[in-house]
């Protein structure tokens, strides 16, 4: 079997994989990073979100040998190393932006990208951006509103309870 | 002034740091060493008869442990349904057997031919492409008005026919609901279908099956909303494994929706298989799987009508529906379209006689069951739409015809055979006609008409009987389970308390809104309260999460048991301050004698209980631990008003969902936060019902839409902001903490408000139309248009 190597969340990786092994596949069961979901297998529902050179990328829609060489980022490095939740994943608490958690790893990957790329989006462009990512918890209510909140916009507004 | 803690307070839930970081442990992050990997072959036809499946080179493939068929499963049970239905004519349903691989014949597409065990799934896969079958395709039934005729080909060749059951409620009634037909002044009528539905919780389902091989216990990690069920049910009927030789676990559950409910043969093939091979094995589902094995949901096809006096008053209700089973019966299906649908049909009105026909049908689709609702969802609808009509037809408001007809005085016993302990319909109408300022909508529907758009506002009001459910009386109701909660409450030694529950969560916060209760009622923190769920290994017993039914039910357990535990800490702390018992009070954390300065804090009552040097032995054990089972002497029966505004454009069809808005009445709150939360995902949910989602089959049993591709989940850019309220209280009068439940309501009380506000804005453009079926996607919308 081919070897395959990359960083992911910063230490090298690396594993014998089958070349079908897709890269949510060696995330999860090469590497034990279970943070990373799956919730479809046609590349909807964006539970499996990861960044990959700085881009967002379903990790089930790309194989783990094309990420030979990459820096790979899952959920699993976006909190500080003593367990301080990041901007983003405080405002998904804040705002009750999650339910059963399981699209939230997608969901927080997805919004970390939108943000780098657009600061500050309108309430549309952050739906619109989530347009790859499905929930069945929330309505999408209070992701919408934390993503805003996390962009640093007031959302006191946005009708609460 | 909002609370920091306690009931009432919207504490930021602690399970969500796992879920943001990545660190959560959900069913398919468990592998167990030496796991081997399933895979189920299934049937591409939607009724075949097997005549060979031959593993005999597939069971030569690289990896390949054993591969099972339905021949493997001959004396063992068949998958059970938990509730039998007796109808109109007092016979009971007719129940087919459902193996856990078919045996003989192939009922749906998706209906498990075989099982392939190997080293790795991708083995699995690879193997069953080598499996050879041959199947004799017949012919299917899929249109249940179809399935009922004379000739029609049976789904069960050994049942009578396709009908499950014929039910009528009340039937006695039967005679002078015709009669006050034939005195009305006005009847209204409706043909409706309630859209079939697919659940979709995110994670699809997992099993993975595990035998001790030194104890002989089997142990399941399931995807379920009520492990105990699973165990009952898969335990005593299927497998023949005695409880105490079987646990089974549900950790983290990525979303339920009623689909996680049910016991599926997966479960008992993973468990089954474990066993036979001594060796923990593991099926992941795919989301494709998932859409032809999952448990779909609603699936009705109603005929609904409204009879009015002269003064528009509602004097007799008549509704003859067709609901969908699939080829088998799901755990709690035949309840759905009798129980929890007949029962709600009186709605918040006073309507006097009402008659409710069910026909339950077998199909040669996925078996159906209980979706987010169940029942409700589609008594609902059929009512609020059915009121809309007469309304436009008699050119009366909407809104008046329902205050007019509102149940005003509680309790209130209704011609369906419930009684409402509380309500306030005219307080949310009243509370909604503000938050979604009916005053402003001319002016907003005229900016949308200056724009080519046309603009409605669509209102719903609904009921729901939740809380699910007294024993007692689901019992004579064909319930094959008691519909208890339980809980125990075992204090440590230093004062924390673990709270063993037999609720689920699975996105309900559970985990922080059940400590807010217990907390406030010792006057601790609530940190020092742990939730520990899903595991037939520690709760007591459990029925589990559906129905609205956590809180109120498994909530109460846990009250129960908390009362216990503060009765014997009271002992303990009269006696360390050799005072009488009866003087004791509880505030705080702190036990003190009243009418004095004397007092123990709650760790010194805790610590004496486990170090009971100074302890009234003769009296009272040592230790602090309680279990309570709760049982609800009634249902709970939240309510509310829910408006929606939607624009239509006039040259697409299209519709968007501009405003939403829900006033609910569910009693007490305990975290108004995951209330919130739980009425935006209903409405999410009801939303995607009414514009987006439709599982469809085409005449041959071809499920159609089989992925995310075809079937259309809401999405970020569907759905606004919505408004919600839920300040109207009126607290349930039969449970400790006064609450009603609000998982279900924003999927039950959003459909026909959409539904309502379409043809509102259809007939402000002067198109006739009266009613379209959901999901009202752009081309449904524009063929209405047109007439």
């Amino acid at each position: 079997m081919p070897q395959v190597n990359m960083t992911v969340n910063g230490k090298s990786a690396s594993g014998q994989i089958e070349g079908r092994t897709l890269l949510v596949e060696f995330l999860r069961e090469t590497l034990g990073l279970t943070g990373t979901h799956v919730g479809c297998d046609t590349s909807q529902c964006g539970a499996c979100v990861v960044h990959v050179d700085g881009r967002a990328v379903k990790a089930c829609t790309m194989f783990a040998a094309e990420a030979e060489g990459a820096e790979v980022l899952t959920i699993e490095s976006m909190a500080a190393p003593d367990g301080t939740l990041n901007t983003i994943q405080q405002a998904f608490q804040d705002h009750h932006g999650l339910q059963c958690g399981f699209c939230t790893p997608g969901m927080v990957m997805s919004a970390a990208a939108l943000l780098a790329e657009n600061p500050k989006p309108t309430e549309a462009e952050v739906r619109n951006y989530l347009e790859g990512n499905i929930c069945r918890c929330t309505g999408y209510h209070n992701i919408v509103k934390a993503i805003l909140a996390a962009s640093g916009q007031d959302v006191s507004a946005i009708a609460a309870e | 002034m909002p609370k920091d803690g306690g009931i009432g307070a919207s504490t930021k839930r602690r399970e969500d740091v796992r879920f943001l970081t990545g660190t959560g442990n959900y069913t398919d992050d468990i592998n167990l060493r030496g796991q081997a990997y399933v895979h189920f072959l299934r049937s591409d036809v939607a009724h075949g008869k097997i005549n060979k499946v031959d593993t005999e080179a597939a069971s030569g493939m690289p990896g390949v442990l054993r591969i099972f068929t339905g021949a493997d499963f001959e004396g063992v049970g068949s998958i059970p349904c938990g509730w039998q239905v007796t109808d109109r004519f007092g016979e009971v349903m007719q129940e087919p057997a459902h193996p856990v691989l078919a045996q003989g014949k192939v009922r749906h597409v998706g209906d498990p031919i075989a099982a392939i065990v190997a080293e790795t799934y991708m083995q699995a896969r690879d193997a069953a492409e080598a499996i050879e079958y041959d199947i004799d395709e017949l012919p299917a039934v899929v249109n249940m008005k179809d399935a009922l005729k004379e000739g029609a080909p049976k789904v069960h060749d050994d049942l009578k026919n396709n009908l499950c059951y014929d039910w009528g409620f009340v039937e006695e009634n039967k005679a002078a609901v015709n009669e006050a037909f034939e005195k009305a002044a006005h009847v209204t009528t409706l043909e409706l279908v309630n859209n079939r539905l697919i659940a979709n919780p995110m994670e699809p389902r997992v099993a993975v099956g595990d035998f001790n091989r030194s104890t002989g216990d089997s142990t399941l990690y399931t995807t379920s909303q009520n492990p105990h069920v699973i165990r009952l049910l898969m335990g005593a009927f299927v497998l023949g494994i005695p409880e105490h030789k079987l646990r089974v676990v549900s950790p983290d559950v990525g979303g339920g929706f009623g689909t996680k409910i049910f016991h599926y043969a997966e479960e008992a093939f993973c468990t089954f298989a474990a066993k036979a091979l001594n060796r923990p094995v593991k099926w992941t589902s795919t989301r494709s799987e998932a859409f032809m094995s999952d448990a779909h949901g609603r699936d009705h096809v109603t005929k609904i009508e409204l009879a009015l006096d002269k003064d528009n008053n509602f004097t007799a209700l008549r509704t003859d529906t067709h609901a969908n089973m699939g080829a088998y019966l799901s755990t709690f299906a035949p309840s759905v379209p009798t129980w929890l649908h007949g029962t709600l049909m009186a709605g918040n009105y006073k309507t006097p006689l009402i008659y409710v026909n069910v026909k339950a049908v077998f199909t040669n689709t996925v078996p159906v069951d209980a979706y987010r609702g169940a029942g409700r969802p589609e008594a609902t609808y059929q009512l609020e739409r059915v009121i809309d009509k007469a309304a436009r037809e008699l050119g009366v408001d909407p809104i008046a015809l329902r205050r007019q007809n509102f149940i005003t005085e509680f309790p209130y016993a209704t011609p369906v055979a419930v009684e409402y302990d509380t309500g306030d319909y005219n307080a949310t109408m009243d509370k909604l006609e503000e938050i979604a300022d009916f005053k402003g909508f001319a002016a907003r529907r005229k900016a949308s008409e200056a724009k080519g758009m046309l603009r409605g506002l669509g209102i719903n009001c609904y009921i729901e009987a939740c809380g699910i459910a007294p024993s007692n009386l689901v019992g004579q109701l064909g319930a094959r389970a008691g519909l208890y909660e339980s809980a125990t409450v075992r204090v440590n030694a230093t004062g924390g308390l673990v709270v063993m529950t037999g609720s689920h969560s699975h996105g309900q916060g559970h985990e922080t809104a059940f400590p807010q209760v217990i907390a406030e009622m010792i006057g601790i923190d609530a940190d020092m309260v742990e939730i520990v769920h899903g595991d037939t290994g520690n709760a007591p017993m459990g029925m589990g999460t559906y129905g609205s039914r956590s809180l109120a039910v498994g909530g109460s357990a846990m009250v129960r048991a908390t009362e216990k535990i503060i009765n014997k800490a009271k002992k303990i702390a009269a006696h360390l301050m050799e005072a009488s018992e009866a003087d004791i009070e509880l505030k705080d954390g702190a036990f003190s004698v009243a009418g004095t300065d004397k007092s123990v804090a709650w760790g010194d009552v805790t610590l004496a209980a486990y170090v009971p040097h100074n302890y009234p032995l003769e009296d009272i054990e040592p230790g602090l631990e309680e279990t309570a089972f709760y049982d609800p002497s009634n249902f709970t029966y939240p309510s509310g008003a829910y408006a929606c505004e939607v624009e239509v454009d006039p040259d697409t069809g299209r519709v968007t969902i501009e405003r939403f808005s829900a006033a609910d009445d569910f009693g007490n709150i305990v975290n108004p936060m995951i209330v919130s939360g739980q009425v935006h995902g209903g409405i999410g949910q009801g939303i995607g019902q009414a514009l987006l989602e439709a599982c469809a089959y085409d005449e041959n049993g071809q499920l159609q839409t089989g992925s995310y591709m075809d079937y259309a989940m809401p999405r970020a850019d569907d759905v606004p902001f919505y408004t919600v309220d839920h300040s109207c209280q009126t607290p349930c009068t039969h449970n400790p903490l006064g609450v009603k439940g609000c998982g279900e309501a924003g999927a039950i009380g959003s459909p026909p408000a959409v539904v309502n506000a379409v043809i509102d804005a259809l007939q402000s453009g002067g198109k006739n139309v009266t009613h379209i079926d959901m999901p009202l996607s752009p081309s449904r919308v524009w063929d209405a248009m047109q007439g």
